[in-house]
């Protein structure tokens, strides 16, 4: 089946299996922030954008992405690099298997939400499972990039 | 995962309808639930070109289309203001931000599962299911049809004036309900829904008038009102023991949610 998409901005024409699931295609276009935990919906680390929003690429059939723009961690390098110092800062990440899932959130989250309140935090975020941390380091590093975020924007 | 020989956008819902009539096919919707099924279908047929992801609100009515995601009911300011916030409280707790972004209340509703938020909450407004073939029926009456291959178009809600909450219980956040709990002050009287029983939501009417002229008695009286209440809707309905919770833990818990929820309302006023 013919597909026409963007991936990080780069126009992809390609044929592909009608069934073929957006995750093993992402991976194959050399997308390997995006990882499968759990394949049920469940966990969040195949977390990617579609069309600005993100989505879980384990769920979505490829083909709904037909003549859409799709972006992972990938297409974000130095935004992600920055919130990953503010991880790192507070030590709020054991194995990293996570990671990539969450931060795509995150930087959606920054994107929707305007001064989210700790609950509103923890409701956009609740499709992120980690199983090393406990979250209490990522929400300290998220409140702290968002407040660095913030003040940035006020200097401007 | 989603497995088929064909992947095809309809170009009109008669066509849909049409390719739909085979047993070897399916509608896909966000593919939450299809997916997770092990059969390969033969024609899997997509409706999202068929401008079903709107909700379009006029002065009686919201219409609200098969394809509009559960995050979009969920931010819809229209429809958070006439059901004062209950149809974002019943989708808040389910997966995550980014699984109700895509996720449709289209699947939700035909899928009639046992579990869903999203059933027992429309369940008690005055709400239709549109379907292609089968016209517009009253969705407590829909929800209790066997499956067909019919293609729901729409869910539309009367603006009848209404005063409503929800609640539901879960043993952890983003879990399955344990269950849920919609009520609604109608004109028409005093409606609730419970679901997750664990079988699918049913709607009851306060026939015994247990709530009648509820928002006229005294503090003490409202209170003695909504507990009786309380008891007798818990107990019309069956529930059952599953993996999260036994019968009884369910019935327990339908009576505190159903008296909480329904004196939310009155605080409310
Ligand atoms: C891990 C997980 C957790 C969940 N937790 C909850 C929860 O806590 N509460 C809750 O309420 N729900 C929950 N759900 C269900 C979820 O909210 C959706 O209701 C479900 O995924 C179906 O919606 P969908 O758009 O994905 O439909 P799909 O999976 O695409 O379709 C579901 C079924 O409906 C059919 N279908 C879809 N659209 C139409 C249409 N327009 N006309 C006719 N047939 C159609 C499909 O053929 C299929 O049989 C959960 C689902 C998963 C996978
Ligand atoms: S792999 Fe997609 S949610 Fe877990
Ligand atoms: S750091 Fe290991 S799963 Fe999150």
């Amino acid at each position: 089946m013919d597909i026409k998409l963007w991936i990080n901005g780069k126009l992809i024409k390609d044929s592909v299996e009608p069934d073929t699931p957006m995750l093993e295609y992402l991976r194959s276009k050399g997308c390997y922030s995006v990882k499968r935990g759990c394949e049920t919906s469940n966990c969040g680390l195949c977390t990617v954008w579609l069309e600005g929003k993100p989505i879980l690429s384990c769920t979505l059939p490829l083909m709904r992405a037909d003549g859409k723009h799709i972006t992972t961690l990938e297409g974000l390098q130095s935004e992600a690099e920055e919130f990953g110092a503010f991880l790192a800062d507070e030590g709020a990440e054991q194995c990293g298997f996570c990671n990539s899932g969450f931060i795509m959130n995150v930087l959606a989250m920054k994107r929707e939400l305007k001064n989210p309140t700790e609950e509103e935090i923890k409701e956009y975020l609740a499709g992120n499972l980690c199983r090393c941390t406990g979250y209490v380091g990522q929400l300290r590093a998220i409140k702290n990039y968002l407040k660095s975020v913030k003040g940035e924007a006020g200097n401007e | 995962m989603l497995r088929c020989n064909e992947y095809i956008f309809a170009e009109s819902l008669g066509e849909a309808y049409e390719l739909n009539s085979k047993k070897s096919a399916a509608i896909v919707g966000g593919n939450g639930w299809l997916k997770l099924g092990n059969r390969q279908w033969g024609s899997v047929i997509d409706i999202s070109r068929l401008g079903l992801d709107k909700i379009t609100e006029t002065d009686e009515s919201f219409t609200i289309g098969a394809m509009v995601t559960l995050r979009d009911i969920e931010k819809h300011e229209g429809l958070n203001a006439y059901t004062n916030g209950a149809v974002k409280e019943s989708v808040r707790h389910i997966v995550g931000t980014q699984f109700r972004n895509t996720v449709t209340v289209g699947g939700s509703i035909f899928g009639r599962f046992g579990f869903s938020d999203v059933l027992t909450v429309f369940m008690v407004m005055d709400s239709f299911a549109e379907l292609y073939k089968g016209g517009v029926i009253p969705l407590h009456e829909f929800a209790k049809l066997p499956y067909d291959n019919d293609i729901l178009v729409n869910i539309i809600v009367k603006k009848t004036p209404l005063k409503m909450a929800y609640s539901s219980f879960r043993n952890q956040q983003t879990d399955f309900p344990v269950l849920t709990f919609a009520h609604a002050f109608r004109e028409d009287g005093a409606f609730s829904a419970i679901g997750a029983r664990p079988s699918r939501a049913e709607l009851r009417r306060d026939d015994e008038s247990i709530l009648k002229d509820i928002f006229s008695l005294s503090y003490e009286e409202a209170e003695r009102a909504v507990d009786a209440y309380a008891l007798w809707i818990s107990s019309q309905y069956a529930y059952e023991s599953n993996l999260r919770a036994s019968a009884d833990y369910r019935r327990h818990i339908a009576e505190v949610l159903a008296r909480r929820t329904v004196a939310s309302i009155l605080d409310k006023g």
